[in-house]
């Protein structure tokens, strides 16, 4: 099996990001003028990307398959961004968020890349600000923090429960400026359907315009996938509807490896399933972890009884809740990161625990929080500490100004007030780590075409810390892609507008048209969500927060047979060149079904537990994660080789220069 | 629940369109609207007739694509929340649901309950942004403190998702409470009070040639606005744009 070369730049740990970037080429502004960029995607990657290679000078097409760029996931994000500022003097450094990420990754990801993030994390903040972004202030008017999963400082910014909105709105209007420039044209309602390959370097698209179905061509000297991440291979997730792998899948399939697919992360705090209706999943923020204390009953009949909605929550006393992480995890409590808190969850509710109907769900508790904060605002006040109703509402008034859209997102969907009664959550499928495999300067293994934000695989590792999306999205559109392209394009400033009369895009367009034509003449009997729903199932079931060697094989079998009976049975209505939203589906649940057979197979040669991916067959006599360092300390690249399940597996080894391979420990 | 729905259906921005009634059954009351309608469709495609087109997206009620006019109203009949986050309990069984686009001569209807609000983003390209680089080589975050109030204010002013239904809600089909949102935040933060003059002029001036409607205080825009975003906004930029006038 080949090794990998990540290209990462020799020397001491701290010196390499900036030592690299006085040493790679640079395009003349008079040449920036002559070259153009494509960009897939609009999230907080996408459009920082997009806005900052078209202030520096190229020229830029942008492509989004909602109504507007501002749509894009990255605006669900909740609870806040993470930067090395320490201005809580709480202790925190570069170093410090550099390696709680590793640390937090369960060491594998690439360390060349993480301390890049840490050492850009400052900039974005500062960059946010001077935009008007508009996060939290203190009364003397600073910026606030709050503390999130896995760290001991508190280093994120936040604005209320919207902080993903405000960030993108923020890269969404630095985009407006430069479309009001001219030096991006922007494509709403576009599907990326294919990658052009011309000279084995990428050179343009094939989209598809989702009002009349018309397929277009677009060249460029470099195309930047920046479409997020995979989460939707479950059916049930925290992403959008529309959210897909297929700008990446495609790329995979024209030679870009394919890294650590089966590196997903299930987060702790979603809003329970409800029924068979359910299309998507809601996230409560991490951020609540700081204020909410999570538990379920310590005794089973008690458990019993609130299932059967003979006994409230609220009923229990103290000493008849099991506070199960604050038992397990001292040192970090509520706070232990997504993978650890996910495991704990399922262990307890598997344990007969549980507390809904399903008896898939746990307590989160606000109660204690609201006593704390009451008595504090009672003091400061000067009111009577003791008057419980007073304190109660103080307390309340607090929550509400730090969590209330939150609480008012719950309360629609359950139709339960959870400042008076505990919120009830579960484990859902949130972010995935793994992406289409990028070097230190973010290019995939196609020339010419690079892997931003979700998208890549580079920074998270086997489990993403909170707080670190919002953080890796911005640093590589504003402050790492930016750089790293003009090294690649340095070598591009002869060669002219590419043509997209070549055989190339010839033949790439008539594959797409060749495939949109079999969807809408099989005329089969099943809806697209049929499929869909049934490969969620499997995913879950067998791929999701527990994993074993004869899961993982059943699954590739039946995600196979699946994706072959979709093939034969998908009913598309409609024809191609209209408004076609079953069409489009169509495509992305296609790649889904691939893209779902090589994530089973990823997880089934990984025999090692490490962050969100669990063997049952590696585990500690405790039920933690253990990993093996000794066969497993590599990134699995997927070469693309027809069936999924042929692909072929090439190894970029991890080396640790600055940081000490440990035990990952949170108690 | 047993319910009639009632939907436009237009098959392109160029077809005359007409509403058709649609029987649907055992509906959960835990469904959201949005997953009542895909039901629907599942349905509709069983017996050969093409699904209903709408938009949506995230459905937790942030990126403001989902739409819909519901038994008159933008995003239903619920406070505070768009059509995704609307639950099935708020109906009656037996109830007659009507379904419409967002309808404005801006908003160009696409196909059935999809509209085209691209206007939106023009007004946005017009000026709505601070003319900042993105070069990381700004001053430190903490330079310029901000009073809390106005932090605050900007704040939800911003939390605006441009799903349009203000327009939608609109007799004149304004968007002035959308255009104020965005002019507001800037000019309650010191980093946008520089090009405050220019934006609320270039912003308005968009306004207009998309072909909005002017503003006459009947407030419904503020009733139906799934992120309550306040009248107050339109005072400020009236404000702002007087100012501005007198200027320029």
């Amino acid at each position: 099996m080949a090794k990998l070369d990540s290209k990462t730049p020799k020397g001491p740990l701290s010196d390499k990001w900036t030592n690299h970037k006085s040493k790679i080429n640079l395009v003349s502004p008079a040449n920036k003028r002559q070259i153009d960029v494509i960009v897939v995607g609009t999230g907080l990657a996408g459009a920082s990307a997009s806005a900052t290679l078209a202030e520096l000078g190229y020229n830029v097409k942008t492509f989004c398959f909602q109504d507007s760029p501002r749509r894009a996931h990255s605006i669900a994000a909740q609870g806040g961004i993470n930067a090395a500022k320490n201005y809580q003097g709480d202790g925190d450094s570069t170093h410090r968020l550099f390696y709680d990420t590793i640390k937090g990754g369960d060491y594998r990801s690439r360390e060349a890349n993480v301390h890049r993030l840490a050492e850009v994390s400052t900039n974005i903040i500062d960059q946010c600000v001077a935009q008007g972004v508009p996060f939290a202030r203190d009364y003397g008017g600073l910026l606030d923090n709050r503390s999130f999963g896995g760290v001991l400082v508190s280093r994120t910014f936040y604005a209320k429960g919207q902080t993903g909105q405000q960030l993108l709105l923020g890269a969404y209007s630095a985009m407006n400026r430069q479309i009001g420039r001219g030096k991006i044209k922007m494509y709403n309602r576009h599907e990326m359907m294919d990658l052009v390959v011309v000279d084995r370097k990428a050179r343009g698209i094939i989209t598809r315009n989702l009002i009349d179905g018309k397929l277009e061509r677009h060249s460029a000297h470099a195309v930047v996938i920046a479409s997020g991440g995979y989460g939707n291979v479950f059916f049930l997730s925290t992403n959008a509807m529309g959210s897909n792998t297929s700008a990446g899948w495609k790329v995979h399939k024209k030679g870009a490896h394919f890294a650590n697919p089966c590196f997903t992360q299930i987060h702790p705090t979603c809003i329970p399933v409800s029924g068979d209706h359910q299309s998507k999943l809601t996230l409560m923020s991490e951020s609540l972890r700081n204020d909410g204390r999570i538990w379920v009953p310590k005794k089973l009949e008690d458990a019993k009884a609130i299932r059967e909605g003979n006994l409230k929550p609220t009923d229990l006393s103290e000493g008849d809740r099991d506070y199960y992480l604050e038992r397990r995890y001292p040192a970090f409590g509520n706070l232990v990161p997504r993978d650890v808190a996910s495991r704990a969850a399922k262990e307890r509710c598997d344990a007969g625990f549980g507390v809904n109907s399903t008896g898939e769900a746990v307590y989160l508790d606000f109660a204690a929080a609201v006593i704390r904060y009451g008595k504090e605002q009672a003091h400061i006040k000067g009111l009577n500490e003791e008057d419980e109703v007073l304190v109660k509402n103080l307390g309340q008034e607090v929550v509400r100004s730090k969590y209330g859209n939150l609480f008012q997102m719950y309360e629609k969907i359950v139709d339960q007030n959870p400042y008076e009664t505990p919120m009830m959550i579960y484990p859902a499928v949130h972010y995935t780590m793994g992406g289409v495999w990028v070097d230190y300067n973010l290019m995939t293994s196609i020339p010419g075409c690079f892997a931003i934000g979700e998208a890549n695989f580079s920074d998270h590792g086997a489990n993403r810390l909170g707080a670190s999306a919002l953080m890796q999205g911005l640093a590589d559109g504003y402050f790492v892609l930016p750089y790293t392209m003009g090294d690649y394009l340095s070598n591009d400033i002869r060669t002219g507008t590419i043509p997209t009369d070549s055989s190339e895009f010839e033949a790439a367009e008539k594959d797409v048209k060749d495939q949109l034509d079999a969807f809408i003449n099989n005329k089969g009997i099943n809806s697209v969500d049929y499929y869909h729903r049934k490969l969620g199932k499997i995913m879950w079931d067998k791929c999701g927060m527990s994993r074993n060697e004869k899961g993982l094989k059943d699954a590739m079998l039946e995600i196979k047979s699946l994706r072959e009976d979709f093939y034969k049975n998908v009913n598309v209505p409609g024809s191609q060149n209209e408004f076609n939203e079953q069409l489009a589906k169509a495509g992305r649940v296609a790649d889904f079904l691939e893209l779902g057979e090589l994530f089973a197979k990823d997880a089934l040669e990984r025999t090692e537990s490490c962050g969100g991916h669990f063997r049952e067959e590696s585990q500690t006599p405790e039920g933690e994660a253990l990993r093996d360092d000794e066969n497993f300390t590599f990134v699995s690249a997927w070469e693309y080789n027809g069936e999924p399940a042929d692909a072929v597996l090439r190894k970029e080894e991890l080396k640790y220069e600055e940081i000490e391979v440990k035990t990952r420990s949170y108690k | 629940m047993n319910l009639t729905l009632k939907i436009w259906r237009q098959a392109n921005a160029d077809a005359k369109g007409n509403m058709e009634t649609y029987p649907i059954s055992d509906v959960s009351p835990d469904m959201s609207f949005l997953e009542m309608m895909d039901v629907l469709n599942e349905e509709l495609m069983v017996k050969g007739i093409d699904p209903v087109a709408f938009d949506h997206d995230c459905r937790e009620g942030i990126c403001g694509m989902c739409s819909m006019f519901i038994n008159g109203e933008a995003h239903g009949p619920d406070r505070l929340v768009t059509t995704c986050q609307l639950h099935m309990r708020k109906f009656n069984d037996g109830d007659t649901i009507t379904i419409e686009p967002f309808r404005a001569n801006a908003f160009p209807v696409i196909k059935d309950l999809t509209v085209d609000r691209s206007a939106f983003d023009r007004i946005q390209q017009a000026g709505g942004f601070v003319s900042v680089n993105t070069s990381g080589n700004t001053q430190d975050a903490n330079s310029i403190p901000i009073d809390k109030h106005d932090a605050d204010k900007a704040f939800d002013a911003a939390t605006c998702i441009g799903c349009g239904a203000c327009v939608a809600s609109c007799k004149n089909a304004s968007a002035m409470l959308f255009v104020s949102a965005k002019v507001s935040q800037y000019a309650l933060l010191p980093q946008g009070k520089i090009e405050a003059t220019d934006r609320v002029l270039n912003m308005v001036k968009q306004m207009d040639d998309e072909g909005f409607g002017n503003c006459t205080n009947t407030g419904a825009c503020e009733v139906e606005c799934p992120k309550g975003i306040s009248l107050e906004n339109i005072a400020r930029m009236n404000r702002e744009y007087y100012s501005a006038s007198l200027e320029g």
